[in-house]
């Protein structure tokens, strides 16, 4: 069936600011929808509340609203609008759910708009707890013992019937919130009480516990015309009992045969069929009993997930942009595989690779909090690894997830004996892999720790075990012993270069690269194809691997990424989101993407992050889905020698690259690594200060705890204890006394031994401010002022944000402006460069400078409708200066950034807030003028979250 | 684990040569390359007598992770000649299972190669099309291999059907059934059979040669022409056997080399495919329906897509979407149709069993 042509324009509803369990992969999903619509000739209209999303970039939709998430807001837009259809299907469960809330009353009725890629009984179906389980059973399908409680006298009496373990899970919330195990009669009140309160209708299923089963989740596609593919199937690392949120995933199933396969694929496709009015994409989740094979239907998303935006990563496929299309009519067969271009889309990827995620979490931003793992997600982020083998890609998502991990292994850090292995990883926690290999170490068989973790599938620890093995005959050599073959199988089983030298514990991960080239072991570079080779793709979308390259004619497929004689530009990004460094990089390295394109260049985009629109396979010229590390990057510039690499796009993660590409002799675009240098040095920035007469609050620096007490001393409590380098504001804390002092410096230095301790004076009761700027080596340009509601003492991405500044004199912001001039000039800044500011008693004092881009960048440049990003990154190519562009600012009014936290997460974890960042999200909200009553209340309580 | 790995080699007919590790039997073989781009059911394929006289690449980058299962085949032994992997693991962690890929290798005698970069192959084939290949783990003197390489026999126009058909003719189903079939087996897999059987057929299996008078004596209701292995162009004896079924007017349904016999006794030539199509995920468009379905397919062989549209008395009724090959033809005026495609699966997706319902529709009806 051919495209419904009576949809001419159609909104798209986003997923809001993030939180846990709701990520940058609805920007992703969002995004690729609304081009995938455009390209169809399809007006879209886009609501989010998130600025730093690329899907709410005016070239992304033809009308933009950067509203909050309400059916006010919606109807304000229908209003406006003439809308004949609304897709809610790409801003996962916040979209579903402000779409059933207008449905509710009556709002798409009332505006003749009508529902496209799903229906409202069909969201229910799925959504509804007790709904689906009914919907299960009518249909055949096996699904866990539970009963729907709305009361917790109902509960109780359930969880007795049903028997322990069990689980209790909330109806229609978001990640698993308030779901949790009950393993025995003394929990189970207050979990049935978290899960009824969680629940926006008051209801729980108790639901008996299938632990100890395999979980596998299925990606597929529906159209119209009934025709079902599955695009992916994902096996869980963890078995039943961790969120697949939280677990570390593979790709393709590894440990499933055809026949539960085929069981799995048949019942996924019923359930489809079954459903409703359906057409998109779509997940389902089994849990498979491994003494059996029989499996339980466990859920069914009628919606693109995190899931689908790592499956389409996964495979090449882009399912959001696929399921926009048959969400106006086309159907599968009639539409074209995205990447062969001459295949059909109506097909299942086949994968000649393997993909491992691994979730990145942020505990050490919640204390007090259980980090143990269970339904409910807690993870922040996530890596994706692609190998030849899974020892090859789980060592490279170790390699990602920029937690000084260099593989798979603790090397030296906090040994456990083997009993205490043992029990530990019987708790699902986020170390548990490295642990898990830590116990094979130890000489503890498969079959214990298969137990012990209550069924890890054993192939997986096989698997875990080769990389043992190869461990340790590694340690009984050294560099110059080492035989070819040994280390050749360390590389192809993922192994990285300063692992290896650690093992070997000769030389360091130079000696062992340039050992390692001298016997002709380097990388090779494959395409994702999402046919097996089997057709020619033409997608350059790549991963590293290492191969025996044949002899003769086939040799020359070894390699599939071939080196253009164009110039190109590297754009480094920022890895796993995490609390301090999320989206808002993303944003930047797409506008960095478009902007090399534009100039002339080839862009090369670099990032293991499959949730970020910058790894989409039509974003930059080429991509290379790689650990943002040292290694894999080298063998990138080795391969393709560009003409620099751009580090200022993905925040911190990038710039820590900067002194090595430096030492290497690479370009570094924009800003030299000199004055980064000077920059987050703060040695070197407070001598620069000085030399500018720009006033900075007294510091000093120390190594242990008699230092440290002096130095505060000296330049007066409260102090400021941090870190040097950091990210977010982490391990900071605030300080009024000796004792303070030394309880900080200890509890800084077991965690970072040996780490350079910064010690400021803290500016009590101040105003905090910052600004972004540009400067092109002549001219400098105020991107923004930002006033911060929240005074000094609350961590700037915390804060509540206002632009421009609202309550400081002109002269204050002249003065400030004029700070961040001298300090741009003497840094000799090419391209962005952030910086914060404290006030206090008329006195304007420099906090810090970051000289590339911030997390306020995107919020500016939507707040002022000025493609910021783009004019940067021409500067920092050196292919434009300021004087080339017109700066046209279109707020009328303010803009406040607010940030939103995910704390519901963690019951039970302090939510005061303090110098380290705890927000996961943010949203931009227009105002007026400053008698907005919104605007007011945040003023009122702006002191309500300091922390003492 | 074996501490030390034994080296192994293969040699392509165009000269490339690729070294790894040896896995499963120890030796040297020779055969026809090919690959199966399928990320499951590999026990399945290896047994699957149309891939007789192959030695096959599997593109998926683990094989043998969930062991090998007695009952999980499509016949008796393993059919494939040798067998080309990235990652050929000998350890599995399937409880239901019977025993290791390694050990159910050496035990069918097939030798086979891993640590290879597969997909660089994979690419050259689908470049340079099918060609002979040897593997081997006793001597990696690659001249002497190539040698032994240069006096293998070209598939093109090899006849290997009667090869791996049953040398007696066997029974399956209920012997009350009202619904008889006699499949004609140049290779038949099982779960064809049993797709029959399941449906409430009663089915009796010849061997290839059986003269349709001997046939004819089981008084069958429905003519089933099976898949196989081979060309089917020198199968003279079985098209000339069907263009006698033809005659009797009575249902004909025909599977992958079966459907290219069908072609050939209606004058439809077939040809020689460039590399073929192997795998789980071939997306077939049923014309008759309009609703398409993803396929398990195994042909080196196929049926002249020109020829066919111009013949008046054939209805194309299923097409590939990927390269508008035909997949399915029924000839006008008779109840005989033929798919190339595997609609019994196994390995692969289930999409297509309707056509066994159709089948057995029409002998009901008939």
């Amino acid at each position: 069936m051919p495209k419904d042509s009576s949809i001419q324009s159609v909104l798209i509803i986003g997923s809001g600011p993030i939180v846990i369990g709701q990520a940058c992969e609805f920007d992703y999903s969002g995004t690729q929808a609304a081009r995938s619509l455009r390209e169809e000739g399809i007006k879209v209209i886009l609501i989010n509340s998130n600025p730093a999303t690329i899907m709410t970039d005016p070239m992304m939709a033809d009308r933009v609203y950067l509203l909050p998430l309400t059916v006010e807001s919606l109807e304000q837009i229908l209003q406006e609008n003439q809308i004949d259809a609304v897709l809610p299907t790409m801003g996962g469960q916040t979209a579903l759910n402000l779409c059933k809330e207008a449905e509710d009353v009556g709002l798409w009725s009332q505006y003749n708009v009508r529902l496209i890629g799903v229906d409202i009984k069909a969201i229910d179906k799925a959504e509804d707890r007790e709904k689906f389980r009914q919907w299960m059973i009518e249909m055949n399908i096996p699904v866990a013992t539970a009963k729907t409680a709305n009361s917790f006298l109902e509960g109780k009496e359930f969880a007795q019937e049903i028997g322990f373990p069990l689980v209790i899970r909330p109806s229609f919330t978001l990640g698993g919130t308030g779901g949790g195990f009950v393993h025995d009669k003394e929990d189970l009140d207050e979990a049935l009480n978290r899960g009824l309160q969680a629940s926006p209708i008051h209801e729980v299923l108790v639901e008996k516990a299938v632990l100890g089963w395999k979980e596998f989740e299925l990606e597929l596609l529906r159209d119209s015309a009934d025709n079902v593919c599955i695009i992916c199937t994902v096996e869980n690392f963890d078995p039943m009992g961790v969120h697949t949120g939280d677990s570390i995933t593979v790709a393709p199933a590894m440990t499933l045969s055809d026949t539960a396969m085929q069981l799995m694929r048949n019942t996924a496709i019923d359930m489809m069929r079954n459903l409703g009015n359906f057409s998109g994409g779509c997940n389902v989740q089994f849990a498979l009993n491994p003494d059996t094979e029989e499996i339980i239907a466990i859920e069914i998303n009628p919606r693109v997930s995190r899931s689908s935006a790592l499956a389409s990563k996964a495979t090449g496929y882009p399912i959001a942009k696929i399921a926009a299309k048959l969400a106006i009519g086309y159907t599968l067969d009639e539409l074209e595989n995205q990447i062969t271009k001459t295949t059909s889309a109506y097909f299942e990827p086949a994968l000649d690779y393997v993909i491992v995620k691994v979730p990145r979490w942020n505990f050490d931003k919640f204390k007090g909090a259980d980090d143990s793992l269970g339904l409910q997600m807690k993870s922040v982020g996530e890596v994706m690894a692609i190998g030849r083998s899974f020892t090859e890609a789980i060592q490279k998502a170790c390699q990602s997830l920029e937690n000084n991990a260099v593989g798979l292994g603790y090397y030296g850090k906090s040994l456990m004996h083997a009993e205490e292995l043992l029990e530990y990883i019987k708790t699902p926690k986020w170390d548990r892999i490295f642990r898990i290999k830590d116990a094979l170490m130890a000489g503890i068989s498969v079959g214990s720790i298969s137990k012990a973790t209550n069924g890890i599938d054993r192939w997986f620890l096989y698997e875990i075990q080769k990389i043992c093995n190869i461990e340790k005959k590694l340690a009984e050599y050294d560099l110059d012993t080492i035989p070819a073959g040994l280390l050749r199988e360390a590389k192809v089983n993922g192994f990285s270069d300063e692992q290896i030298s650690r093992i070997l514990q000769h030389g360091n991960e130079e000696d062992v690269y340039n050992k390692r080239k001298e016997l002709g072991i380097t990388r090779v570079y494959k395409m994702v194809d999402t046919c097996s080779a089997e057709f020619e793709a033409k997608t350059p979308y790549f991963y590293s691997t290492f191969e025996n390259v044949p002899e003769g004619a086939a040799g020359a497929n070894s390699n599939e990424s071939k080196a253009s004689d164009r110039k190109k530009i590297i754009v480094l990004g920022s890895g796993p989101n995490r609390i301090g460094q999320g989206i808002e990089f993303d944003y930047c390295c797409v506008h960095g993407l478009l902007a090399i394109k534009e100039s002339g260049y080839e862009a090369i985009m670099v990032n293991c992050n499959p949730e970020t629109v910058s790894t989409d396979f039509d974003m930059a010229d080429k991509l290379y889905f790689e650990p943002v590390y040292w290694e894999h990057l080298w063998e990138i510039i080795e391969h393709e020698k560009p003409e620099g690499v751009i580090v200022q796009l993905g925040g911190q993660t990038a710039l820590k690259l900067a002194e090595k590409l430096h030492e290497k002799g690479i370009r570094i675009i924009g800003t030299s690594y000199d004055s980064m240098d000077i920059a987050e040095d703060r040695g070197r920035f407070s001598d620069l200060l000085k030399n500018l007469e720009i006033p900075y609050p007294d510091y000093g620096t120390a190594y242990d705890v008699d230092e440290a007490i002096s130095v505060a001393n000296k330049v007066g409590y409260p102090v400021l204890v941090r870190p040097s380098y950091v990210l977010g504001g982490q391990r900071m804390r605030i300080v009024i006394n000796d004792e303070e002092v030394e309880k900080a410096v200890v509890s800084l230095l077991k965690h970072i031994p040996g780490n350079k301790i910064l010690i400021d004076h803290f500016l009590d009761r101040c105003q905090e401010a910052e600004i972004d700027a540009l400067f092109d080596g002549e001219n400098f340009h105020v991107m923004g002022v930002m006033e911060h509601i929240e005074p000094a003492g609350i961590h700037s991405g915390d804060s509540n944000a206002v632009l421009p500044a609202f309550n400081l004199t002109p002269l204050i912001v002249h003065t400030m402006e004029e700070y961040a001039e001298k300090i741009a000039r003497e840094l000799n800044i090419k391209g962005l460069i952030n910086i914060q500011f404290a006030i206090k008693d008329g006195k304007v004092f420099v906090i810090e400078a970051n000289p590339r881009a911030s997390r306020t960048t995107p919020f500016i440049a939507k707040a002022y409708q000025i493609p910021y990003l783009n004019v940067a990154t021409k500067i920092m190519m050196g292919t434009h200066t300021l004087k080339d562009f017109k700066f046209e600012k279109k707020l009328k009014g303010f803009a406040i950034k607010e940030p939103v936290f995910s704390f519901n997460k963690f019951p039970g974890v302090n939510k005061e807030l303090g110098p380290e960042m705890k927000s996961t999200g943010e949203a931009i909200r227009f105002i007026k003028d400053l008698r907005d009553p919104y605007f007011r209340q945040l003023y009122k309580d702006r002191s309500m979250y300091l922390s003492k | 684990m074996p501490d030390s790995k034994i080296p192994a080699v293969l040699v392509l007919q165009d000269g490339t040569v690729a070294y790894g590790n040896a896995f499963g039997a120890i030796g040297t073989t020779t055969g026809e390359i090919c690959f199966n781009t399928g990320m499951t059911g590999y026990q399945e394929v290896f047994t699957d007598p149309s891939y007789f006289g192959q030695i096959l690449i599997m593109n998926t980058a683990h094989i043998g992770n969930y062991g090998v299962k007695a009952d999980e085949v499509e016949s008796d032994t393993v059919k494939i000649s040798g067998l080309i992997g990235r990652n050929l693991e000998d350890q599995y962690s399937r409880k239901v299972a019977n025993g290791s890929l390694g050990e159910y290798l050496k035990t069918n005698n097939v030798v086979s190669i891993e640590g290879i970069d597969t997909r660089a192959l994979v690419a050259h084939i689908r470049t340079k099309g099918a060609m002979n290949c040897i593997i081997s783990s006793e001597t990696t003197d690659v001249e002497a291999l190539k040698k032994q390489l240069a006096e293998v026999p070209d598939m093109d126009g090899l006849e290997l059907a009667s090869k791996v058909s049953t040398k007696e003719v066997y029974e399956l189903g209920n012997t009350d059934s009202d619904i008889r079939i006699a499949v004609m087996d140049y290779g038949v897999k099982k779960n064809i059979l049993q797709c029959m059987v399941e449906r409430g057929a009663y089915v009796k299996v010849f061997p290839a040669r059986t003269p349709l008078a001997e046939v004819k004596q089981f008084a069958p209701h429905g003519y089933f022409i099976s898949n196989g292995p081979g060309d089917p162009a020198p199968m003279d004896y079985a098209i000339d056997t069907l263009k006698q079924i033809l005659q009797e007017e009575k249902p004909v349904f025909g599977i992958c080399l079966g459907h290219q016999l069908l072609a050939l006794a209606n004058g439809i030539p077939t040809f020689k495919m460039h590399h073929g199509h192997r795998g789980l995920n071939h997306p077939v468009k049923n014309l008759v329906t309009g609703r398409s379905e993803i396929t398990t397919q195994n042909h080196g062989f196929g049926v002249d897509p020109e020829a066919v549209r111009k013949a008046d008395h054939i209805e194309i009724t299923h097409v590939n979407l990927n390269d508008q090959s035909i997949e399915g033809i029924r000839v006008k005026g008779k109840p005989a149709f033929s798919v190339q495609y595997h609609p019994e699966a196994t390995p692969g997706p289930h999409d297509s069993r309707y056509l066994f319902d159709q089948f057995l529709d029409l002998i009901r009806k008939n």
